[in-house]
């Protein structure tokens, strides 16, 4: 018997019983749906977590000075000025594995336009820090070297910034912002940068250069700078490399004893970042393991289903012989049926948990990435089930003896 | 003479049940030649079904010789016995054993799709035996839509599509009325007539009288061979069957 005549008889075998066949086929569905939705949403997560990685910025190292210790009491990193601005020179200069390195000065306040007003994060800082954190200007200008040495009361808006101050879609370049009562020139607006993975809007701040931050904004504290140095390494293989050199020098530099405690931290984003993308590399792994025991759980429903059937149909199988069958007709007739219910379960799969990624992805704001290598192997993963399954009841189909068959009620 | 159509020589059949052997065949000597339209006749138990499964290939003969169309039949593999099931020989059975909600014409079909016959030609024979049984209006009905002679004669449609030599049919009139009964006999004694080998099994002695030669088995032998002049079938004037054939 021919292939197409022997999947036609299959296909009117499964449409007699069809909320049978639905049934069985469901299981290899919901097999191949979560196969396939897990493995994109689990992309998609890793995607995001790229993603806000790569706005944080690239290859990048921070520098926290140190804490504070009083009575006993430990402040935690930051809490005490112990990076001066002769470091960050040092660090610039010194360190080979260092591309650029920025201060960063922060204070809170409110940003005034001519009708409205918006309290948000001044920061001062340097030329560099755009270099470091990759955001370039999307109107007018950047800061530049001579507004660090001039400290011009110049200003460079977020995006967020300019939507509240000016509304979406206009271009403020020209006009002039009241920051603490000290109208600001804006040259620039940033480019749109996004989230942070914890929800921080990194568009919601303004820029200004040290010197005027210093005068204008908050009080600088002499020698030491009040907040981090934000650095990028020379690639992202470099990044140990500069953060291990950059503990030596400012060791070195702040006449640290060996085994004394540094007085500074530095944060390797670069690392964190694969870090997080091992632990969501995990998650898919994991989610596609649970997803794919699903699956075999659907082969078993075809299995179980196609024995039922072998019996139901022992004369059907009997007549067959009779008339000419042979064991291998009856064999790859009931594969066939074995290998369509789980082949369609398989296809409607596809569509199920391509629909259900897309939607999930959607509600969770992530990117959806559908891997076509997944999509393939979640059909032919079908497919071996249903002649994996299909195998035993179709060799039990094709052993009857056709006179005990035919006999059978 | 010419090799006969069939030839069982000494075949015995035993099975073991258990401990216990069963001697179904004990030793039966037969010969059929073609167009012969033959009756076993034999109470239960009497070897005539065993006899039955032997010379439909559904079996082997546990010792002696069966030869079909010159064939010795023991050695053959399953493989091989399937294919002579298929184009020499045709089955009707007590309970017709049509595929449910299958339509009668792909039920004529069946033999033909394992025989590996092309869509046209299948459709073509099956409408063709289905009309030379009288229900070439009935191709698209299902067996449940049918009566009980529309269906056997659709088995025996089924059983003639191949072209067989042979036509083995088990108690065919068991679950028949006494009219549609003859209905099937007539069609059974016209099929001798084109020289198919008709070989029924009954045990209703009235059915029998339209074979040409009768069989009687008890205890796993034949226990007496009689030819006869057969009782002509002459089906009521109303069934489509008569009014086919010449």
């Amino acid at each position: 018997m021919r292939w197409l005549q022997t999947f036609r008889v299959a296909l009117r075998a499964l449409a007699r019983n069809k909320m049978r066949s639905f049934l069985t086929a469901l299981g290899v569905v919901i097999g191949v749906s979560a196969v396939i939705a897990m493995v994109a949403i689990g992309d998609g997560a890793k995607a995001r977590v790229e993603q806000t990685f790569a706005a944080m910025g690239s290859n990048m190292l921070i520098v926290l000075p140190g804490s504070t210790t009083s009575g006993g009491m430990r402040g935690g990193f930051g809490s005490m000025p112990t990076l001066t601005w002769d470091d960050l020179k040092a660090i610039q200069a010194d360190v080979p594995s260092v591309r650029y390195a920025a201060p960063q000065l922060r204070a809170t306040a409110t940003v005034l336009s001519e009708d409205q007003n918006w309290t948000t994060t001044v920061y001062g800082t340097t030329p560099e820090y755009f270099l470091v954190r990759t955001w370039p200007v999307a109107h007018g200008s950047g800061l530049s070297q001579s507004d660090l040495d001039a400290g011009t009361k110049v200003v460079v808006l977020g995006q967020t910034v300019v939507d509240k101050l000016f509304g979406p879609n206009s271009d403020p370049v020209g006009q002039v912002v009241r920051v603490k009562n000290v109208p600001f020139n804006v040259i620039g607006v940033l480019s749109k940068k996004g989230q942070s993975q914890f929800g921080q809007d990194f568009d919601d701040a303004v820029f200004v250069p040290t010197s005027t931050f210093l005068q204008k904004i908050q009080g600088g504290l002499g020698n030491y700078i009040a907040g981090p140095i934000m650095v990028s390494a020379t690639s992202a293989a470099a990044t140990s490399r500069a953060e291990s050199q950059i503990r030596g020098l400012l060791r070195d530099r702040h006449h640290l004893q060996p085994g004394t405690d540094d007085d500074f931290s530095i944060r390797n984003l670069a690392e964190l970042a694969s870090a997080s993308q091992e632990g969501t590399r995990t998650l898919t792994t994991l989610l596609a393991a649970i997803a794919a025991v699903s699956l075999l759980v659907g082969g078993i429903g075809i299995m179980n289903i196609m024995l039922v059937s072998v019996t139901e149909r022992t004369r059907e199988i009997g007549v067959r012989m009779a008339v000419g069958a042979k064991a291998r007709d009856i064999q790859l007739q009931f594969l066939v049926e074995a290998l369509t219910l789980a082949v369609a379960g398989g296809l409607f799969g596809v569509g199920l948990g391509v629909a259900a990624a897309w939607r999930l992805a959607a509600s969770f704001g992530w990117p959806v990435l559908f891997r076509p290598d997944v999509i393939l192997i979640a059909v032919g993963f079908s497919g071996i089930v249903g002649v994996g399954f299909g195998l035993y009841p179709a060799h039990k189909a094709s052993r009857l003896d056709p006179i005990q068959a035919l006999r059978f009620e | 003479m010419a090799e006969p159509l069939v030839r069982l020589e000494n075949v015995t059949r035993v099975y073991r049940m258990g401990d216990v052997e069963v001697r179904a065949l004990a030793g039966v000597t037969l010969d059929l030649t073609g167009g012969e339209f033959t009756a076993i006749m034999g109470a239960s138990g009497s070897g005539k079904s065993t006899m039955m499964n032997l010379l439909g290939c559904l079996d082997r003969p546990t010792s002696g010789r069966y030869v079909l169309e010159g064939q010795e039949i023991s050695r053959l593999t399953n493989d091989q016995l399937a294919a002579i099931r298929n184009r020499t020989i045709g089955f009707v059975f007590q309970s017709f054993n049509l595929l449910s909600r299958t339509s009668a014409l792909e039920n004529v079909e069946l033999p033909l799709l394992y025989a590996g016959v092309g869509t046209a030609e299948r459709h073509a024979r099956a409408a063709e035996s289905l009309d030379r049984v009288g229900l070439a209006d009935r191709a698209g009905h299902h067996p449940n839509q049918m009566s009980g002679g529309q269906q056997q004669r659709v088995a025996i449609a089924r059983a003639l599509v191949n072209r067989p030599r042979v036509i083995l049919a088990d108690e065919p009139t068991g679950n028949l009325d006494s009219r549609t009964s003859v209905e099937v006999m007539a069609l059974f004694q016209e099929l001798g007539r084109s020289g198919i080998t008709v070989l029924l099994v009954t045990h209703e002695p009235d059915i029998a009288q339209y074979a040409s030669r009768i069989l009687v088995m008890r205890d796993g032998r034949v226990l007496s061979d009689t030819r006869r002049e057969p009782r002509r079938a002459v089906a009521p004037p109303p069934a489509p069957a008569e009014e086919a054939s010449p």
